[in-house]
């Protein structure tokens, strides 16, 4: 007789492939996994308890510093929450500068995932052609609010720092040389025999469970199901863009991997119309009380975050801090199913669908 | 506390609006008048402590508007609960309108899992997606807000459940909408809220040895410098 | 040095052949240092980057200033380890890689042992390798080192086979096991009578088997960064580390020569007209394109998964190494014979 004992792992907190500080205990026969349990909370900063004492603008920084991948998109959320409150109409061009920093910052959300997922998988070289391509819309960024990665650039009711002359023409640039390296990057990794035998078919669920456990962004697109807040709910000024929603079938990670780089390219077309059509002057501030005091009641609103839906849920008593603040994070959210993936999957895939689900563990503790 | 008057003072000809509101009680007069149009009676069985925030309403001048655009909306979630769940469920109903006309339901705790129930399977509700879960501690109760959304027909709402502060419990939604799970792990260990009927209730940010719940109100942080 | 090795050994003998061995050590370290060098040159290149350039000119000392730091490093060895292995293991994994070196012949007339069944002494020493990988695993005591030890053994135990098979082909043509009747069997004046042109299976699943038995990439689930951390020496610091460094690279020495002596017509030059370059310049040049071969694999390809590498050799590349001996024995029985 063989006595054979389940192996508990511990991966991470400190693991090349959780992305930050994000731990999951393993039991493993074998290389198989039977169970998963996630831990997290190593990056908790309570955010939301400080928020209470801070005013909405003192707040702008900290949510940069949520999912600090895509910063941009976290600015807005609550920006976006408090002008929603108090009914403030945002300058157009304030409002398409916004746009534009919010698809710029897609893209370069996207880059990140699409260079660390291709780490994850054991391939080096792609991850140093992402950053090389997401390194111009930082520069892009640096040049506009002065940061490369927490920016603390919107402001209720508008912007912090209008375009630098010539910025605009940088951004027009960008677009087609990264149509280009888009197509560079599919030839090089999406025809991989390997790279497909890892990712097809692997971390699959339906669009029953994808809804149920309320996932958002390419985590539910992959399902097949078309729901991208920018069309279904449409914010800022997306209703006046023409772009396409990419859908998945499978609900895998290959589909996911390409709603991603899709998704790329769509938000290129965003930004092709949105340069076109930028307003030539104006302010980049509206009318905002000195003192940002939302009336007492509570909001909540969404946008489409790279990583899926991001919602901020402000309950205001009048004063100028919030009585209480809670963002929605859809990394958060998201990671939720993983336990009920990785049962019967191998280490390996293990890696392969954590990279899938594209966290940011900034987010996932807040 | 002296600088924060300071700017209340300095803000008041900005907009009066937002100070004016500042000084009454903390609840939207507006969105209280609304509700006293639209459910009136039934708002009349609303609790004893709900009798404060409506003096401040019928203090306030009632100005007639029109109704709004989601009351249809509102009326059927109400009514469905009202017929299917129990004629006692729905605690209070309103539009919020601060946030786009959202039909909010504050459900009663002890008919929350039937009603969860019904939003989700209801074919004409059907409110598969829950978007968010907070937990909101008010001083004098808790609360936990459940913002859903139907895929289909997009349309929203926000169910708010209300609970004592001592002993703070709501039954959990975890076995209707899976999503609720860690939520609900969140605002369990953050705002000390139970949740019945949850399979795996664990502390999820804190260290498990942690004591408190650091977004309660009445928190007192280890360093209160900090 | 072959007559030395025919003859009774003496004291004199004795000490002629341990000078070679030591100047051949050095050779081999200074091939690995400058292995490391140009592999970490070659994939900086081809990742955008401009690879070591700060020590030395060109950063050429960059390798020998790493092999000092690990030198100088605290040698630890974990508590709860099992210490004569983990002592064991690293020694163990190197000293096969050295030994094999010994059959390789570099040109017509500089080799050092011409041994008969040098083939099959190549294979079953390098087998060796694989138990150092394992013990180092286990005796680290660590979940991590332990996967990806029985990784290993369980990658090597299923590549070995269809790299001993797929060389069969060309044993049955060059009707040898001695690495330089090989070579010698390939001498044909023109590049087409080596035997990567009729062996082509046979040197397509030697290849794959070979970059496998070197565990590198898309192979290196031994090792395997983003899953198993750093798999069988994660816990292997300083001077021991080195030594299963060294030891994969003496192993890349080793694979790269050994492909240019079964396929690739060893010192044989690729046109008769092109025979007054010496030999070993020939070589030489044919080594270091494979070398740069597996770095160049390295900067391309993701990982393949534990099981897919099963597959792969069990499903695939054993059935084709057959088939391929099956195919040069059909060939041989109706034409040569």
């Amino acid at each position: 007789m063989i006595r054979t004992e389940e192996l508990l792992l511990n991966v991470g907190p400190q693991h090349p492939s959780t992305h930050g500080v994000f731990r999951i205990v393993v039991k493993l026969d074998g290389e198989v996994i039977t169970e998963a349990t996630p831990v997290m909370g190593y990056l908790h900063r309570g955010t939301e308890k400080i928020a209470e004492s801070l005013n909405f603008t003192q707040i702008i920084p900290y949510t940069d510093r949520m999912d600090y991948v895509s910063a941009m998109t976290n600015n807005y959320v609550l920006v976006h929450a408090v002008e929603t409150m108090m009914g403030l109409e945002v300058p157009e061009r304030a409002e398409f500068l916004r746009l534009i920093v919010m698809e710029l910052q897609r893209v370069a959300s996207h880059l990140v995932w699409w260079g660390t997922y291709l780490l994850d998988i054991g391939a080096m070289s792609p991850f140093l052609y992402a950053f090389r391509d997401r390194e111009i819309i930082i520069d892009l960024f640096n040049e506009l609010c002065g940061a490369r990665l927490t920016y603390n650039y919107m402001r209720v009711g508008g912007v912090k720092w209008d375009a630098p002359p010539g910025w605009m023409d940088k951004v027009r640039d960008f677009i087609p040389y990264m149509e280009n390296k888009l197509e560079e990057y599919d030839k090089l990794v999406s025809g991989n025999e390997i790279f497909l035998a890892r990712i097809k078919g692997i971390g699959k669920y339906d669009a029953e469970t994808a809804i149920d456990y309320g996932l958002s962004g390419a985590n539910l697109r992959c399902t097949g199901v078309d729901w991208d807040l920018r069309k279904a709910e449409p914010y800022s000024l997306y209703s006046r863009f023409e772009f396409d929603v990419p859908l998945g079938k499978n609900g895998d990670c290959y589909d996911r991997y390409r709603i991603r780089l899709e998704e790329i390219r769509q938000s290129l077309r965003i930004l092709k119309q949105a340069v076109r059509q930028f307003p030539d002057g104006g302010e980049t501030m509206g009318k905002v009380p000195r003192v940002i005091r939302p009336p007492a009641g509570e909001v909540y609103v969404r946008i489409e975050s790279p990583r899926g839906e991001i919602g901020c849920h402000i309950v205001s008593k009048g004063k100028a801090e919030p009585y209480r603040l809670k963002f929605r994070r859809p990394s958060f959210v998201n990671l939720q199913i993983l336990p009920k993936l990785l049962v019967g999957e191998t280490m390996t895939n293990l890696i392969t669908i954590l990279g899938g689900v594209d966290i940011v563990v900034g987010e996932v503790d807040c | 506390m002296s600088e924060e008057k300071k700017e209340e003072e300095k803000a008041l000809p900005d907009g009066a609006r937002g100070a004016g509101e500042a000084q009454t009680p903390p609840v939207d007069p507006e969105r209280e008048a609304k509700l006293k149009a639209a459910a009136e009676a039934r708002a009349a069985r609303a609790a004893a402590k709900e009798k404060a925030d409506k003096e401040a309403a019928e203090a306030a001048p009632p100005e007639p508007k029109p109704p709004s655009p989601k009351q249809p909306e509102l009326e059927r979630i109400v009514e469905l609960l009202k017929r299917d769940v129990s004629e006692e469920a729905v605690e209070d109903a309103y539009v919020n309108e601060l946030n786009g006309d959202m039909p909010t339901v504050v459900v009663r705790n002890a008919h929350w899992r039937p009603a969860a129930e019904l939003l989700k399977r209801h074919e004409e509700l059907s409110f598969r997606y829950l978007r968010n879960v907070s937990g909101v501690d008010y001083e004098t109760h808790m609360e936990v807000v459940y913002h859903m959304v139907s895929l289909g027909t997009k349309r929203e709402a926000a169910i708010k459940v209300k609970t004592e502060r001592e002993g703070a419990s709501v039954y959990s939604a975890t076995p209707v909408w899976a999503t609720a799970g860690w939520n609900e792990r969140e605002i369990f260990d953050l705002l000390g809220i139970d949740f019945p009927g949850h399979p795996d209730l664990r502390r999820i940010m804190m260290p498990d040895d942690w004591v408190g719940h650091p977004l309660r109100k009445d928190y007192e942080p280890l360093d209160s410098e900090v | 040095m072959p007559p030395w090795l025919n003859e009774p050994i003496t004291w004199g003998s004795a000490l002629v052949l341990f000078l070679w061995a030591v100047v051949f050590l050095f050779i081999v370290l200074g091939f690995v240092t400058y292995a490391i060098y140009f592999e970490r040159k070659v994939i900086g290149w081809m990742q955008l980057r401009v690879g070591p350039n700060r020590v030395g000119p060109l950063g050429l000392f960059q390798t020998v200033a790493d092999i000092f730091k690990l030198l100088i490093k605290e040698d630890t060895i974990p508590r709860k380890s099992d210490r004569l292995l983990f002592v064991l293991a690293p020694a163990l994994a190197y000293i096969p890689a050295f030994t094999v070196l010994a059959v390789l012949p570099y040109s017509q007339n500089l080799y050092f042992a011409d041994l008969n069944v040098g083939l099959l002494y190549y294979v079953a020493l390098s087998g060796i390798s694989t138990l150092a990988i394992v013990l180092g695993g286990w005796a680290s005591n660590n979940k991590y080192a332990l996967l990806g030890g029985m990784r290993s053994a369980a990658q090597m135990i299923s590549y070995e086979v269809p790299l001993v098979i797929s060389v069969v082909g060309v044993i049955l043509l060059s009707g040898s096991l001695n690495l330089r009747d090989i070579v010698a069997a390939q001498d044909g004046g023109w590049f087409w009578n080596w035997n990567f042109l009729p062996q082509m299976i046979g040197f397509a699943v030697f290849l794959i088997a070979a970059v496998s038995e070197l565990n590198r990439t898309p192979f290196d689930l031994p090792e395997a960064e983003s899953e198993l951390v750093a798999g069988y020496h994660v816990e292997y610091s300083g001077f021991r580390f080195a030594f299963f460094m060294l030891s994969e690279y003496v192993y890349v020495y080793a694979i790269a020569a050994l492909t240019t002596v079964l396929f690739l017509g060893g010192w044989h030059a690729p046109a008769p007209f092109l025979e007054f370059v010496p030999g070993i310049v020939w070589f030489l040049l044919k080594f270091a394109f494979i070398v740069f071969f597996l770095f160049w694999i390295r900067a391309t390809f993701p990982r393949i998964r534990v099981d897919q590498l099963m597959g792969l050799g069990w499903k695939v590349l054993l059935p084709v190494s057959l088939l391929n001996v099956f195919l040069t024995a059909v060939y041989m029985e109706l034409f040569i014979k």
